[in-house]
This record gives structure tokens, sequence and C-alpha cells, in this order.
């Protein structure tokens, strides 16, 4: 078991490594323009060089000190975006979800406006958005919750509606009823649907972010790999994509776990 | 009022399919005393279930009565627990959480619902396993805790939708001796629906044969054979003789019908 885990750690290792090696024997050889396309090296180089801290050490708490590197700061603030919108969105679309899912007056009601809501991509209300909110942090939470707020609400919907019939009749038959059914019964029963909506408003969410911060406002990553750009800074624009790759990264790892404590009764639970 | 706990009074079920209007069960009457085993046996199609789910209120007669204690049925409730065939149990409970669960919307007190719980699961061999969540457990150890979550409600009568259809021989002979003993202990009323003229030959105080559509009673004899009952016993095999006539004859019906349906098409 242990050394089939490490011979497909090793497998997956290899694509990666050929991929830069090939990409830096190209950079040393100088067959194209550094800035056009800098070395993996170079690219490492200004990577470590955007995480530490601008200035040397002077007074004050060391931890403060060392998180104020450009990279750390940047990814903070857009991971807050992220948790401010996504927290906003979700907290909308899923007791809207659950009442539309449940009642059909409900779904009745607001269908047609969700359908024809929810094909306007999240980046079409970037007009609008700042034309609301003006700039900064406002526009950009406003497009993330958008963004976060339809892959909820959609299953939470399907979630509610696919509730087997069977639990249903065999809640009733213990003298479920009312709040109890929907709390107890519905609502777990759901979980499943719910928490894959999570996942993709999360990962919206994150799209989100960095198309916004590259319009509305002057700091996170968005912001950053787009300044970049400005001054012709390519390695600094792969460092920080790399930096939106490995928190994108992290985002799923966390969510994968958080689904499977949370769907630990699940069948074809996934490891 | 009389003496059976449950009476079927001339009930009919009939559903509109496609337009067309189908005969479920058509004027049936059972009475049922208290304490008895009634299997319903019949091949599939025959309406048994649907006579199963107008007791427990699930789909209601489309004419004629039934009650139980006197009191006419018109929703399901804890006083019919039901056991189904595909367990139905709540697969993001423990087995614990699983059997509590009546309990706690009857709105019993958490120390009271603690010990009933222990003592049921004790009484189905499940002790070793509250903590666990469905996924984790057999066929026959599912039917066990759907047994125990029923048992819970301490409820009168019993129904029983081909709660062993789906386990294999071995585990369906254990938990049919199981439920005899629990029933002996208990005394419930019970309606067990079966499709195996073997199981309702073993199990039951009285068998109701019925017909395959519309949904009628066939046959209504009560088995006098003493308990436990040997399987392989001569009046064992007599009665299983007879009732595989009466079932069988359904059982062409039902095929005949299938055939016809397939030359329409």
């Amino acid at each position: 078991m242990k050394s089939m885990q490490w011979r497909e750690i090793g497998v997956g290792m290899v694509a990666p490594a050929v991929v830069i090696a090939v990409w830096q024997a190209v950079a040393e050889l100088g067959w194209v323009n550094p800035q056009v396309l800098p070395s993996p090296l170079a690219v490492v180089r200004k990577w470590i060089e955007y995480l530490l801290p601008l200035q040397p050490h002077t007074e004050g708490s060391w931890l403060a000190w060392a998180l104020s590197g450009e990279l750390i700061v940047d990814s903070i603030t857009s991971m807050y975006r992220v948790a401010v919108g996504f927290v906003i969105g979700a907290g909308l679309a899923l007791p809207l979800g659950l009442a539309m899912g449940a009642s059909q007056r409900v779904y009745a009601w607001f269908n047609p406006l969700v359908q024809l809501l929810r094909p306007i991509p999240p980046i079409a209300y970037i007009p609008l958005a700042i034309l609301w909110f003006g700039l900064g942090n406002p526009p950009a939470v406003f497009l993330i919750a958008l963004g976060a707020f339809f892959p909820v609400l959609m299953n939470t919907i399907a979630g509610v509606r696919q509730v087997d019939g069977i639990y249903l009749r065999a809640a009733r038959n213990l003298g479920a009823s009312g709040s109890t059914m929907f709390l107890r019964v519905i609502l777990p029963a759901a979980v499943p649907y719910i928490l894959s909506g999570v996942r993709i408003g999360i990962g919206t969410a994150f799209i989100v972010v960095i198309v916004s911060e590259m319009i509305a406002v002057n700091n996170g990553l968005g912001f950053r790999i787009l300044e970049a750009r400005e001054y012709f800074w390519s390695d600094k624009i792969m460092a920080g994509m790399i930096t939106i790759g490995m928190l994108g990264l992290a985002i799923d790892v966390g969510m994968n776990r958080l689904n499977n404590y949370l769907l630990r009764w699940h069948r074809g639970l996934e490891h | 009022m009389s003496a059976a706990h449950i009476v079927i009074d001339h009930v009919s079920k009939v559903f509109a399919t496609e337009g067309r209007e189908l005969v479920a069960l058509q004027d049936i009457s059972i009475e049922i005393p208290r304490g008895q085993f009634t299997c319903l046996l019949g091949p599939s199609g025959c309406g048994k279930s649907t006579l199963l789910n107008a007791v427990a209120g699930f789909a209601l007669p489309s004419s004629g009565t039934i009650s139980a204690d006197g009191v006419r049925i018109a929703a399901p409730g804890p006083d019919r627990g039901m056991v189904f065939q595909e367990y139905a149990l709540f697969p993001w409970m423990t087995v614990e959480q699983n059997v509590a669960f009546g309990l706690e919307i009857k709105g019993m007190e958490k120390a009271e619902i603690a010990r009933r719980v222990g003592d049921l699961l004790k009484m189905l061999s499940l002790q070793d396993f509250r903590q666990r969540f469905p996924k984790d457990l057999s066929g026959g150890m599912r039917q066990r805790v759907a047994i125990a979550r029923v048992l819970a409600l301490d409820s009168p009568i019993m129904l029983m939708d081909e709660p062993f259809g789906a386990l294999d021989a071995l585990t369906r002979r254990n938990l049919q001796d199981e439920l005899l003993r629990i029933w002996s202990e208990l005394k419930k009323t019970i309606i067990f629906v079966t499709h195996s003229i073997e199981e309702a030959i073993y199990l039951a105080d009285r068998i109701v044969v019925m017909t395959y559509r519309p949904g009628t009673v066939k046959r209504d004899i009560l088995v006098d054979l003493p308990r436990m009952r040997d399987p392989a016993a001569p009046e064992f095999n007599a009665l299983k003789r007879e009732l595989g006539q009466l079932v069988m004859e359904e059982q062409q019906r039902h095929h005949n019908d299938e055939l016809r349906a397939a030359a329409v098409d």
C-alpha cells in the first residue's frame, strides 16, 4: 500500500519535471525574449522576493514583519474578499434555495427571475457594480457574492427536490412533520447536493475575485499581476499566477476535507 | 365495537394511469384480531403492498374504510410502525440516532430515550454497532436497526413490507426467528407482506392469499402448525403445496397479462 502510494506520487512528478526542464532549456538557450518567457528559476527567485518583507526588520512584532511581504498581504486581501463575498452570496442562496425546493409556490414565484438572471456571468455585472458601489471592496464583494449565489442556489433547490420519498415516508411513519421533517430529514438528505453547490460556488468566487481585482481595486493578487504587466515583469506575473494556483488548490483540498467529514455517512465517498 | 384490532372494511383502491383506471384493490374486507401475525401473500401486482400502505395511512383507499382500535385511519402515524424492504434508515444518522429518532419526536426525556434505545439495541444484538452509520452495515443488520426503530415507538401494530426480501437465505431465516421471538415477547399485531410461500407459512398465524388485478382475497387460512415450525415437516409441505397452487394461478394470470401488454406494444 505505502510503496504504491509513493510510486504514484513519483509518477505524478514526471510530467511537471519535464515541463520545467524544457522551459528552463528554452530560456537558457536564448530562444525567446526573457521578458516574454522568463526562466523558471527567475520566476522562483521573483516569487521568493515577492513573498519576503520589503523592509528589513526594525521594530515591532516579528510575526507582523514576517507577514508584511507583498505576496502575503495580497493573498490575505484576496482571500478576505472571497470569504466575505462567499458568505454573503451563499448566505442568501441557502435559505432561498431551501424555500424554493420545499415549496412549489415559492418556486413558482422566483424561478422565472432566477432563470433569467442565472445565465448572466458575474463579469457582465462589472459596469453596474462600479456604478452602484464605486471603487474598492464593495463592488468586488458584490461580484463575488453574485458568483457564489447561483451555484449554491441551484444545487440547494435540486437537493431538496431530489430527497428520496422513502425517507419522507419513514419519517412520517415515525411521527415527524413540519420543522422536524425539514430540519432532521429533508435538510440532511440535501446536504450532498448543497455541498457540491458550495464547492462550485467557492470556485466561481475565486475566479471572480481575480477578475474584479483587475478592475475595481488596487491591491490583491488580481491587481498585482495586472500591475506587473504594465512594467513588463513577466516573472512577477507568473509568480502571482503560481500563487493563485496554490491558493485555489488549497481551497479545493480544504473543501474536500470538509466534504469528507460532513458526508462521512454517505456512500460512494471519495477519499 | 368489534373485538378486532384492525378492521379493513370493503376497501377498494383505484389508480388512474394514462387515462386508464387500474383497480388495485376490490372490495376487500379483513378483520385482524389483536396479537395476530397475518401474512398477505401473492405475486407482484396483487395489491398486497397497496393494502399495507393503506393501513399505514400513506395512500388512503378510494372507497371503504380501515380502522385500528376503532379509529378510522386517515394518515400515517407512530401507532402503526412500518418496516420497509429498502430499510429506509436515515443514512446521515448513526444506528443509535435512527432508533432514537421516533422517541425524540415524541418529546421523550433524554435519559429515558438513552435507556430505551440501549435496551432495544441489546434486544436486537446491535449494541456493538451503535455508533455506526447504515452504510457500514450489512443488509441483515440494517433491517435489525429498522425493526428496532419501529419497536422504539412501542406501537401495538407493526407493518412489514417484504422486509426480508433482499436478504440471503440464512440471514433471512435468522431474522425470521428473531422476529418470531420479539413478536411472542411483545404481543404485537403484525401484518407482513411477502411473496414467499415458505416465509408466510413459517411466520404466520393466518395467511391471506390475494388475487392478481384486481386484488381481492382469494383464500384466507389459519395456520395451526405448532411453533417453531419445521419447514421439512410433512404438514408444512402439504400446506406449501396447497398455497403454491393458489399463488401460481395468480402468477400465471400476471404472466399472461404481461404477454398481452407486450403483444399490444
